[in-house]
């Protein structure tokens, strides 16, 4: 029953919709199997949920949605569905005779995507493939998908009832038409890009499959590298040279970004205007921060500055090992537009954090080790906050200005996202350590021994963020009487990311770099598209409003900064 | 008897299943499910909820019948069966249901042993009422006829 991969969901969809019924009630697993039969789709019925997961993880790519019973003698059905989402990652709907509130919210909560009253109607039914394509569009929206996109178009022009891509408007497809009115690239997804395939693969820049670019880059030189030659070396089977290409494209426009600013910046100062980068400054650094060594593990060319600028934009300032360690990952170098940038980043972050660590923190935590990008390991974020896994946030732009000028104050930065928890780690800043500049997220001052963490609750830490994240400049400028150590800058992101976790790179770049979100949680994306934009003259719609001028904030933060025990002088 | 009776009899009959609350909504969607490719889904779909239900009823008496009574293991089957019974639209039989959970609820082992005879004996009435529609329509396919369809 099962098609694989050549669905013909897409030829007209919603039918041909591979749903797998999860019931341990014989009687509505007939009745369901023939009700979704009606509805055209595929229907695959299980009485277990064991079974179910089993079939589920044979075929990862044969369902595109799940219907589960809550109350199954094997397994709980909130456990499948947590179970589901985790692994699967596909959209499940609940379903149970008892109607009670706290059931459907329970159900909610462990991220149902609707929840059904038995007996289940035919009309009902007939429209839960919206969960499906809802899923997609987001999934559209996430990493370089491509082939999402166009998925999504096809099904849509396929459609009758669609009206040929408008029912996707603006803000869903936005991304996809300006993307596609971007250059050309993508070429690397192209060839998987495949109609037929039920879920195309995307060429998700994980922290590991970005370090192996990154230190294939380096064994051949930065200014002799090529796709061909990086892919040999990589060894990663799947990845093809496209791929490879247009990642590389990515990372040296990231790279002359961050040169860019660099120059561009060094005499800015604290100021507080567009986050950019101060030229070459930015970059979190950790103790051990810029290091020739650690240059040289870059391979990339940089001044003592740019050193650090890169340095960071290729390393993930954290430690690899430490949980929860976030780097900020230089996804995805590829321009994207803006927009896309921005939705994937939001789609993105869910699954990885990133955090930069950046500055290496006092090295009470072991931080010097490791400064790559590497990718918090996804579960990290996927856990609940209390987990506090070490990410940095990378307070991008902002950072980056501040950090210039006194690479070595700690600047607490107030990230509070739902998604992370950030650890102060190392609170104190240790102004004698050369180049390590800390950005401890002030929520979490009193957590976490590992600094690096940045806790990021939505709501608060945006805004606080951005406050910290302007006030940066304010608070970095008060480092100026540090002794200034070379360099170690803490790679911001855009400074719109100021809430973001770890989007380094690409502050003035622009939103080109919002590649870099890819990696972020989707939260975090939001709200940083939301400074992003801000800075660049968008407003600001988070309660920051007062953050426009940094100084004005520059109260907050360092009452902020102080509360939390940053020590920075101003 | 001729088609036409048999026909105007089944539609009567089912009326009063209706009517007399033995039979929901959800009875008719069955009916609708109902086409070519399944021409006995709604007495496959019934037998199913037949065999079933006996385990479930065997389940709870056994359950009550417990030195100690696990309350919410009888619970447990209660809801089953009230999940069983809304598919094929047997609205006496989960209305029971609904009265048994009380009880559990409450504890009430006495009031749970007269639900489980109620149970039982809204339970066989229905049986036997959807045996005498299932003939009534074996007997208008066998004289040439078609089902009436219902609204």
């Amino acid at each position: 029953m099962e098609s694989g991969f050549c669905s013909p969901r897409t030829d007209a969809f919603p039918a041909g919709l591979r749903v797998l019924v999860v019931d341990d009630d014989p009687t509505w697993l007939k009745i369901l199997e023939k009700m979704l039969k009606k509805c055209s789709y595929e229907v695959t019925t299980c009485c277990l949920a064991r079974d179910a997961l089993n079939m589920l993880r044979e075929r990862k790519d044969g369902f595109d949605i799940v219907i589960s019973d809550v109350n199954m003698p094997d397994m709980d059905g909130f456990k499948l569905l947590e179970h589901v989402g985790l692994e699967m990652d596909l959209p499940v709907i609940m379903m149970s005779v008892d109607g009670e509130t706290s059931r459907v919210m329970k159900g909610v909560q462990h991220g149902a995507c609707d929840y059904l009253l038995k007996p289940v109607r035919m009309k009902e039914l007939k429209n839960i493939w919206q969960h499906v394509f809802r899923k997609k569009i987001h999934e559209g929206k996430d990493v370089e998908s491509y082939e999402c996109m166009r998925e999504i178009h096809m099904i849509m022009s396929r459609s009758d009832e669609f009206d040929d891509g408008h029912q996707l408007n603006g803000g869903e497809l936005g991304a996809t038409r300006k993307r596609k009115d971007m250059e050309n690239r993508r070429h690397d997804d192209q060839e998987s890009v495949d109609p037929s395939t039920s879920k195309k693969a995307r060429v998700v820049w994980s922290v590991d499959l970005h370090q192996k670019f990154v230190d294939a880059v380096n064994q051949i030189g930065f200014d002799k590298v090529g796709p061909k030659k990086i892919l040999d070396l990589m060894n990663v089977p799947w990845l093809t040279r496209e791929n490879v290409a247009s990642h590389l494209q990515k990372y040296r426009l990231y790279l002359s970004r961050l040169q860019k600013e660099n120059e561009l910046k060094t005499s800015e100062g604290m100021k507080q205007q567009d986050f950019t980068f101060p030229a070459g400054s930015l970059g979190f650094q950790t103790s051990t921060l810029i290091h020739p060594k650690d240059a040289a593990n870059c391979n990339l060319k940089y001044t003592g500055n740019n050193m650090l600028l890169i340095d960071m934009g290729t390393r993930i300032c954290r430690e690899a090992d430490k949980k929860g360690t976030v780097s900020i990952l230089p996804m995805d170098l590829k321009e994207t537009s803006t927009s896309n940038f921005l939705d994937s980043q939001r789609a993105n972050v869910s699954s990885q954090t990133i955090l930069s660590r950046p500055f290496n923190y006092q090295s009470s935590q072991s931080n010097t080790t490791s400064q790559k990008w590497n990718e918090v390991p996804m579960e990290q974020f996927k856990q609940p906050p209390k987990q506090e896994p070490e990410a940095y946030a990378l307070l991008e732009d902002d950072f980056s200005h501040a950090l210039q000028s006194a690479p070595q104050h700690h600047v607490q930065v107030d990230l509070q996202c739902s998604a992370y928890s950030v650890g102060p780690g190392t609170a104190v800043p240790e102004r004698d350590k050369p180049g390590s500049v800390m950005i401890t997220p002030m929520c979490s001052q009193s957590r976490s021994n590992h600094s690096q963490i940045v806790n990021l609750e939505a709501s608060d830490a945006i805004s606080s963020f951005k406050v910290g994240m302007k006030n940066q400049m304010i608070g970095l400028n008060c480092l100026n009487d540090c002794e200034p150590i070379q360099q170690k800058i803490f790679t911001v992101g855009d400074s719109s990311l100021g809430s973001q976790v770890g989007c380094a790179y690409t502050e003035s770049i622009g939103l080109q770099d919002i590649d870099l979100f890819d990696y972020y949680n989707s939260e975090l994306i939001d709200e940083l598209e939301t400074s992003y934009y801000a800075d660049l003259g968008f407003n600001w719609d988070n309660d920051c409003d007062s953050v426009q001028n940094p100084f004005v904030d520059q109260g907050l933060f360092t009452a902020r900064a102080e509360a939390s025990g940053v020590c920075y002088p101003g | 008897m001729d088609v036409g009776q048999l026909q105007r009899q089944f539609t009567d009959y089912t009326a009063s299943l209706f009517r007399e609350g033995f039979l929901d909504d959800q009875f008719t969607q069955l009916q609708k499910l109902q086409d070519e490719n399944n021409p006995d889904f709604v007495f496959e779909v019934v037998s199913l909820f037949f065999d079933d239900s006996e385990k479930l009823v065997n389940n709870m008496a056994k359950a009550l019948e417990q030195q100690t009574v696990e309350f919410k293991q009888v619970d447990a089957h209660v809801h089953q069966f009230k999940g069983s019974s809304s598919s094929v639209g047997a609205h006496r039989v989960k209305n029971v249901c609904v009265t048994f959970r009380n009880f559990c609820e409450q504890q009430n082992i006495e009031g749970c042993k007269r639900c489980l005879q109620q149970l039982r004996h809204e339970y066989s009435l229905l049986k036997s009422k959807l045996e005498t529609l299932f003939r009534l329509e074996q007997q208008i396919i066998a004289a040439g006829g078609s089902i009436p369809m219902v609204e």
